[in-house]
């Protein structure tokens, strides 16, 4: 029970209080959605705490893309592997209280001015980052496997179904589960 | 309530709660595509353009995307109670699900059957990422800061982050003003 609540870790109340403002500082850095804090979240949970592993990270993020919902819930996840319920209140509280308080403070402003220079600057601008962020998070996830032949093999089909096909991402997702539990990888 | 949209309406929070918790539960790897069948084609509470616009000031604010638009959406039917009708439809069965879910793989982390099925869904999931940088970078060619500069800002970003392990805040403000500034610069007036 305490395991479930508190995680494996045994996490104490300053440590959650750093798990819970790292995540709410990267709360509003997330441009263009949460996935693209993920490498900083892996800088700080796996390199510099320690409290996962390069591969439990990885897998953290797996396991919510195989399950349905919105993509932000790895953050869930990641929490709850490091501090079982109150770890997952704690990244989840972080990652969404400020952006959802600023998206709503914003909307009215922001609906009026879409057409203003500073906001098609500000788009224009972050655009190439979030492009960056996204192919850094890739190449981190694969930091577990990346030796590995099969790996680079995987990705390519992964990306070969998603840009060439219509199929749902949940077919990739399951050839890495089969091929994983083959012993290929 | 403001402006019309679409042709129909949510009638009350429980409606939003309900919908938005229908489409999450569609939405493997992403709930945006959901999103817009469900919203504008089937509930009709948005037409394509009020969805696209929408979408486009999610994708401006951070955080995740289809949370803000969530937000969005159920501020303007109900105020703040319809944003949290529509986040919390969003995100509790989603979640339940996931962590259910997470404690299963936990229980069963020492079988190598397993080990290697998450192995091989790690480097899936990062394909899938990868996949989405691919299709959104198409976009990038018709950004107002020209290619070379572009491509430049991608690779800084990914040597800065990907790399070097550089904090993230730093690299978003530092390089983010440079290229927001160059952005700015190369707008017409």
């Amino acid at each position: 029970m305490t395991t479930l609540l508190w995680g494996p870790l045994g996490l104490g109340t300053a440590e959650w209080l750093q798990l819970f403002v790292h995540f709410l500082a990267l709360s509003l850095l997330a441009i263009g959605g949460a996935m693209t804090t993920a490498p900083d979240m892996q800088r700080f949970v796996v390199g510099e705490r320690g409290w996962l592993s390069d591969a439990q990270f990885t897998a953290s993020v797996a396991l919510a893309q195989a399950a349905p919902g919105p993509n932000v819930l790895f953050v869930a996840v990641i929490g709850f592997n490091i501090g079982g319920l109150a770890g997952m209140l704690a990244t989840m509280a972080g990652t969404l209280l400020p952006s959802t308080t600023l998206a709503l403070t914003a909307t009215r402003w922001g609906d009026r001015r879409r057409e203003s220079r500073v906001l098609r600057a500000f788009t224009a601008g972050l655009a190439p980052l979030t492009i960056g962020l996204l192919l850094a998070t890739g190449w981190i996830l694969l930091e577990p496997a990346r030796t590995h032949p099969g790996t680079a093999v995987l990705v390519v089909a992964t990306l070969w179904l998603m840009l060439r096909t219509t199929w749902s991402p949940l077919w990739p997702i399951a050839l890495g589960a089969g091929v994983g539990a083959a012993g290929l990888l | 309530m403001p402006e019309a949209t679409g042709d129909r309406a949510p009638s009350s929070c429980r409606e939003l709660f309900a919908v938005f918790t229908r489409l999450a539960l569609q939405g493997f790897g992403g709930v945006l595509p959901v999103a817009q069948r469900e919203l504008v084609e089937r509930e009709r509470w948005l037409s394509r353009e009020q969805f696209l616009r929408m979408l486009s000031l999610a994708q401006v604010l951070p955080g995740p995307n289809v949370i803000n638009l969530a937000l969005m959406i159920g501020d303007r039917y109900f105020g703040w109670r319809g944003a949290a009708a529509a986040l919390g439809g969003m995100l509790l069965a989603p979640l339940a699900l996931v962590l259910l879910l997470a404690m299963l793989a936990l229980r069963l982390q020492d079988w190598p059957l397993v080990t290697g099925a998450l192995r091989g869904m790690g480097v899936a999931a990062a394909g899938l990422v990868l996949a989405t940088a691919v299709k959104l970078g198409a976009g990038l060619r018709r950004n107002v800061l020209g290619l070379p500069l572009v491509a430049l800002g991608v690779a800084l970003t990914l040597i800065a982050v990907g790399v070097l392990r550089w904090p993230l805040v730093w690299v978003v403000l530092g390089l983010g003003i440079v290229s927001c500034s160059a952005a700015w610069w190369r707008l017409p007036r």
